[in-house]
């Protein structure tokens, strides 16, 4: 039977082996699970809390999750968070003040010992925006030394995505379905298990210890005609020239608009895989004798996000909205030198009034090429 | 390293300025720490008070000084109110200093003019002492400062000791209630660009204050013939962090924190008086 280098096949019923292997290596194991009818990225032990049988419906405003009588562990696009809050903790504390026996001002990094987490089930468009959280924390002029310990503890077990939701554009962002970079090791689930490969050495040397089988020409075959049915699947996009195109609409109708639409919750900043706005906040203890500095992640979408000086800058909620989209996808490409959005499209499923940012930004160039005329 | 965490700074002084504006002198307690820190006029610190918070401050001293980092501020929020109680003896933290100053290097040779409105002066005043102190090194220099009411007109001594200088104007304006012992203009600083006196092919104008201020002296700046490139200004706006991560201070793709908050107008004018950014 013909064999394909450098990758292997693991049938679905050794993936409990891996799991236990990686749990053996010291690592906290993250997967999938089913909760709060979602999908949850939370610790796993048995490959029954996987997802399996499970599809997800995703629409503009609404998040559904149905079982369906196929059998795999990964038929699903994406839930409302994966990686972003195990690097960039929702609640962080910064360091902590007190005041000694003589009354003096003391400063103090609290340290916490980190286990190494291994993450199964990563897919695409969360390893892109991780690239990006990576570039904002990590490789400016000042290094974040949370993120960079959260983050050096990751061993990063990515899954191709085979089944997008229908809100899902990462084949126009060019970050999806298919995992190019990033990973340790990428699973491709076919029918009866899964093509693996390896992409680390840290990878290569766990992965030895299983003994798996390379893996036939024909589930190479399946994985490439998957890949390509996943990105056929995906009906939303983003032009590419967006940021260019979008550059001189800040003072559209669209704004206006959206400004009674958006409820201004800020649910799509909370979802959104690249978005890093967080605020600090100082937290005393009931003694009042230790005070911890916080960081909580923020939104551009609240009122004191832009408040200084007694006054709010964005006091309008088009304000709120045009900074989050403008900076997303046009202002981010100066910063980043690659756009805010990965494609996943969780922006538009967890929006409570269904704003479609695709459509939006379609709307916003549709007028600039009527202006142009 | 943590460049969250503040270091621990004694207050020498904390000097009443008008009712509402203090100015707090601190040394750091780590006498090595005091010795390596430098800053440029136009940066500013981030100050941290016991249990209460932490805020950005510009920093008015003159780089020159070894010993002491002074910090003018109003009385305005939370932190600022309860920081104007402040004694010499306390302690508070400090972190900084943070982003890009005035371009003192670049204004070397040229006429200085500085347009400032209410408490704007104090990243201002810093340069303004800086040239004063190095005089023969800059042209002319044109202080023009605008305050809302007569009594927030801080360092009234200095304005009055500045005029004498040579080759100095000194331009002051209190748009409401001015009193009798206002001797110089009634209305809008901005009203009397045309009375500064300045060679604009061989000048540097630095502006700070209220965005709309500085907005009524770009134009006639740049009508006189001064180059968009010689015209800079101090932007504001929310900041926690001060290292460029924590978002509140984007300004388009700049974050104020780093970037700024001293910007060349040519880096910020397609934003610059646009609602909402």
């Amino acid at each position: 039977m013909e064999t394909i280098d450098d990758a292997l096949f693991l049938p679905h019923s050794q993936l409990q082996s891996f799991i236990d292997l990686l749990w053996r290596k010291s690592y906290e194991v993250i997967g999938p699970h089913v909760s709060q009818n979602t999908i949850e990225y939370l610790p796993l032990h048995q490959v029954d809390e996987l997802p399996f049988a499970y599809r997800d419906k995703q629409e503009p405003g609404r998040y559904h999750l149905v079982k369906t009588s196929h059998e795999r562990y990964f038929a699903w696009a994406n839930g409302a968070q994966a990686l972003k809050p195990m690097t960039f903790k929702a609640s962080q504390t910064l360091w902590q003040a007190h005041k000694n026996a003589n009354q003096e001002l003391e400063f103090s990094t609290p340290s916490s010992p980190l286990l190494n987490t291994a993450v199964i089930g990563v897919r695409a468009c969360d390893l892109a925006a991780l690239a990006i959280q990576d570039q904002h924390f990590l490789q400016g002029d000042y290094v974040d030394p949370f993120y960079q310990s959260q983050r050096q503890h990751l061993f990063l077990v990515a899954v191709n995505c085979s089944h997008p939701a229908s809100t899902c554009f990462c084949a126009s962002t060019g970050d999806g379905p298919h995992v190019e970079k990033n990973a340790d090791i990428v699973l491709t689930e076919l029918d009866d298990g899964f093509v693996v490969e390896i992409t680390s050495q840290t990878a290569k040397d766990i992965m030895s210890e299983l003994l798996l089988e390379p893996a036939q020409a024909q589930h190479w075959q399946q994985k490439s005609q998957q890949l390509q049915q996943a990105c056929q699947a995906q009906t939303r996009s983003i032009s590419k020239k967006a940021h260019v195109q979008i550059s001189n609409k800040n003072k559209s109708q669209v704004w206006e608009t959206l400004g009674r639409q958006c409820l201004a919750c800020g649910n799509c900043t909370a979802v959104c895989p690249t978005c890093f706005c967080h605020q600090q906040q100082t937290e005393a203890d009931l003694s009042n004798t230790l005070i911890s500095q916080l960081r909580l992640w923020d939104s551009c979408f609240n009122a004191d996000h832009s408040y200084f000086h007694g006054t709010v800058v964005r006091a309008e909620t088009k304000f709120r909205y045009r900074q989050w989209l403008t900076h997303k996808f046009s202002t981010w490409v100066e910063q980043f030198a690659r756009s805010g959005c990965v494609g996943c499209g969780r922006c538009i499923s967890w929006c409570p009034v269904g704003i479609d940012v695709t459509a939006v930004i379609a709307d916003l160039i549709k007028e600039a090429c009527d202006e142009s005329l | 390293m943590n460049p969250y965490e503040p270091q621990v700074v004694d207050v020498i002084q904390n000097i009443e300025e008008t009712p509402t504006i203090y100015t707090l002198r601190l040394r750091f307690r780590d006498k090595a720490r005091q010795q390596a820190y430098r800053f440029a006029p136009g940066q500013f610190n981030m100050l941290y008070l016991y249990g209460v918070g932490e805020i950005p401050i510009s920093i008015v001293s003159d780089p020159a000084d070894e010993f002491v980092i002074d910090h003018t501020i109003r009385s305005v929020g939370r932190v600022t109110k309860a920081m104007s109680k402040l004694k010499a003896g306390d302690q508070i933290g400090l972190r900084g200093p943070f982003g890009r100053g005035w371009p003192l290097q670049h204004a070397l040779g040229k006429d200085v003019i500085l347009v400032t409105g209410g408490l704007g002066c104090a990243p201002v005043v810093s340069v303004i002492r800086y040239v004063i102190r190095r005089r023969d090194l800059f042209g002319r220099l044109v202080i023009m400062q605008g305050v809302k009411h007569a009594d927030d007109l801080i360092w009234r001594d200095q304005y009055e000791q500045w005029e004498t200088l040579h080759d100095t104007q000194v331009i002051l304006a209190a748009s409401e209630q001015p009193s009798a012992q206002w001797p110089w203009h009634s209305g809008h600083v901005t009203d009397l660009m045309h009375t500064a006196v300045f060679n604009p092919n061989n000048a540097i104008a630095m502006m700070c204050g209220p965005e709309a201020m500085m907005n009524a002296a770009i134009d006639p700046l740049l009508r006189e013939g001064l180059n968009e490139h010689d015209l800079w200004l101090s932007m504001e706006r929310n900041m926690h962090c001060a290292i460029g991560l924590c978002g509140h201070c984007q300004y388009g793709a700049n974050f104020i924190c780093k970037q700024g908050p001293v910007f060349p107008f040519a880096e910020i004018k397609t934003l610059f008086g646009e609602k909402g950014f």
